[in-house]
């Protein structure tokens, strides 16, 4: 299974957002230091860095994936650096569901698993409310119905 | 003489002198800084203030109040300690979930004939479960019964003989930590003759620094020596127990299926005497920083030896035949040209071992039934070469084997295998050695304590269980 689609609507704002930010603050710097003509090449130059900061927003979020198997969770992650985390369930130690205000303003959570291991990343971006209260009950039941002493 | 019994519940508070020792080095410190303040030698010196008294007394203050409101107890299969003057801090430590057992001597505790326990819990950190302090006696015998208790036998057992495995000599200590130094010293060194070819004068403010290095280098040296003196291993039906400390001592107890990975570092230095570091990952810390050298969750286990002595304490520590290495293509080269001369893993059923380093070898054994998640991770470069890393992490910050490097499809399988492997592992591993059962009541035991021929026909079993673990 894979986040949320609005993982993607929500990362799409967040650069819009950040890049218009940032093209409007650059024009006028430019544009007061070296003219107009400089402040539209600034403009220019950032809503690319925004274009290109998308595309890879595009690639990540259709890169996380994660499998829910008898006995382990699988998670898979990342563009350059490719990642796929198993996290047998009797490992987990605790279940974390956490969302930021602008994940809230997209009704979406995180949840991510800790194991007595600090490396073991496990943690699943986007996911939909209902859909990482299911997914956090049915980690903390299997937990407790797995659990194995460290 | 000894620890007040409160006589409500078995209750006990700890030796009347431990605030003494607590508070000694605080102590020392404000004494100092007000003789300086008082001499003129920082601030204004003005002579004695009125904080120059108030600062001693208090800091003793504090410690006093904080022995009067302490105690703790031993009940069955949990021991509370209970603490604080206005928050009172009440601590249960279920005797089951001990990862390792500490009896650390500070200097001046030994002359007085006192000792601390520590309890180390998984992700127990900072003060939890430090019995600071007991009369020596009382925490021998305290820490008897907290091990037999966790090994689910009556607490009133007797501790159990142990035997001594191996001992580091006075002169390979000094020899290994003067050869680890002798790196830095080289640097220092060249890094002086490139000052005084660049500039003579820059060579005797050099020379002023160089003196400041060797003092660091040689607290250092000294830090080491005497935490490490007289090191020597044993190993008793309780776990494996380390003993070291020069002037105030340490042992420690690790039960054995605690262990979480095993490592041994060849440093460079070392490898024409052949010499080896081996160390042990338990669960749990200490924040503290008390006693020369506790608060590691890596717990040397050979701080330097042979490899022979190394295999046999790997053995004991592991009881399973290590599974044989294979390195990785030759094609890993050119993603990992420092390291790929040592670069190897391997695993069975049981045990995954992996080397890595690129100028010390370290060699990282993981018990699969202790791996707390498996990872792959593939970079850019190592998509080019059709490589990949998988990671089998145990509990811990940086515990984990790592097979470097392998083919990609290699490394997909194994990862997928590790899981399956270490399932098995776990379930097996549960089975032979089920919970210690929990008895909240504890019969009144046969066993006289003192009483040797009781070890010896306890020892036995416990023994055996822990091997197969």
């Amino acid at each position: 299974m894979s986040p949320s689609p609005r993982l993607w609507r929500m990362r799409c704002a967040e650069v819009i957002a950040g890049g218009g930010l940032l093209a409007v603050a650059a024009g006028i710097v430019a544009g007061l230091i070296a003219g107009p003509a400089a402040a539209v090449a600034a403009v220019a130059v950032v809503l690319l860095g925004s274009l290109a900061a998308l595309s890879f927003a595009r690639n990540r979020f259709r890169s996380w994936a994660y499998t829910e198997r008898d006995e382990d969770l699988i998670v898979e992650r990342g563009v350059m650096i490719r990642r796929l985390s198993v996290v047998p369930y009797g490992r987990m130690q605790f279940v974390d569901v956490s969302a930021g205000p602008i994940d809230r303003m997209f009704r979406l959570a995180t949840v991510k698993l800790h194991t007595a291991a600090a490396a073991s990343d496990a943690r699943i971006p986007g996911l939909e409310r209902e859909e990482a209260a299911r997914l956090r009950d049915r980690l903390a039941a299997l937990g407790e119905a797995k659990a194995a002493g460290l | 003489m000894t620890a007040g019994l409160d006589h409500d519940g078995g209750w006990r508070r700890l030796h009347p002198l431990s605030p003494v020792v607590r508070s000694y080095r605080g102590f020392l410190a404000v004494l100092t800084l007000a003789a300086l303040s008082s001499s003129g030698a920082i601030g204004s010196g003005a002579g004695p203030r009125w904080y120059d008294v108030v600062l001693p007394a208090a800091v003793a203050v504090a410690a006093i109040v904080n022995w009067y409101v302490t105690r703790w107890k031993l009940d069955g299969v949990t021991l509370r300690i209970e603490t604080g003057l206005l928050r009172r801090d009440s601590r249960q430590l279920p005797v089951a979930r001990i990862q390792a057992v500490d009896l650390v001597r500070p200097f001046l505790a030994r002359m007085l004939g006192l000792a601390e326990l520590r309890v180390r819990l998984a992700g127990s950190g900072d003060a939890d479960g430090r019995l600071a302090y007991l009369t020596e006696q009382g925490a021998v015998a305290l820490r008897a019964r907290l091990l037999a208790a966790h090994h689910g036998l009556d607490p009133a057992t007797p501790e159990p003989a142990e035997q001594v495995v191996t001992s580091v000599p006075a002169g390979r200590l000094i020899g290994s930590a003067l050869i680890s130094t002798a790196a830095i010293a080289a640097v220092v060194v060249a890094a002086g003759a490139v000052i005084a070819v660049v500039s003579p004068a820059g060579l005797i403010a050099a020379a002023g620094s160089l003196v400041w290095w060797l003092i660091i280098v040689a607290t250092v040296v000294w830090r080491h020596v005497s935490s490490q003196w007289g090191f020597t291993v044993a190993t008793s039906p309780d776990g494996v127990r380390i003993r070291r400390g020069l002037l105030g001592t340490v042992a420690e107890t690790i039960p054995v299926q605690r262990v979480q990975a095993v490592r041994m570092v060849e440093p460079l230095l070392w490898r024409p005497l052949h010499w080896c570091r081996l160390e042990v990952d338990v669960a749990g810390h200490l924040g503290r920083d008390q006693a020369e050298g506790t608060h590691a969750v890596r717990k040397a286990l050979l701080p330097v030896g042979s490899p022979q002595e190394a295999r046999r304490l790997l053995r004991i520590a592991l009881p399973d035949t290590p599974p044989a290495v294979t390195a990785p293509p030759r094609r890993a080269r050119w993603k990992a040209p420092l390291s790929y001369h040592f670069l190897a893993a391997g695993h069975d059923g049981t045990l995954a071992v992996a080397v890595t380093g690129r100028v010390n070898r370290e060699t990282t054994w993981v018990p699969l039934a202790k791996a707390q998640s498996m990872r792959l991770v593939q970079g850019p470069l190592q998509r080019m070469l059709g490589l990949a890393t998988v990671h089998l992490d145990a509990a811990g910050r940086r515990v984990r084997a790592e097979f470097r490097e392998r083919r990609q499809e290699e490394a997909r399988a194994l990862v997928t295998e590790l899981a399956a492997l270490s399932r098995t592992a776990r379930k097996k591993a549960e089975y032979v050695t089920p919970p210690v059962p929990v008895r909240p009541v504890i019969p009144a035991g046969a066993a006289a304590p003192g009483d040797g021929d009781q070890a010896a026909s306890v020892a036995p079993p416990v023994n055996a269980s822990q091997r197969e673990a």
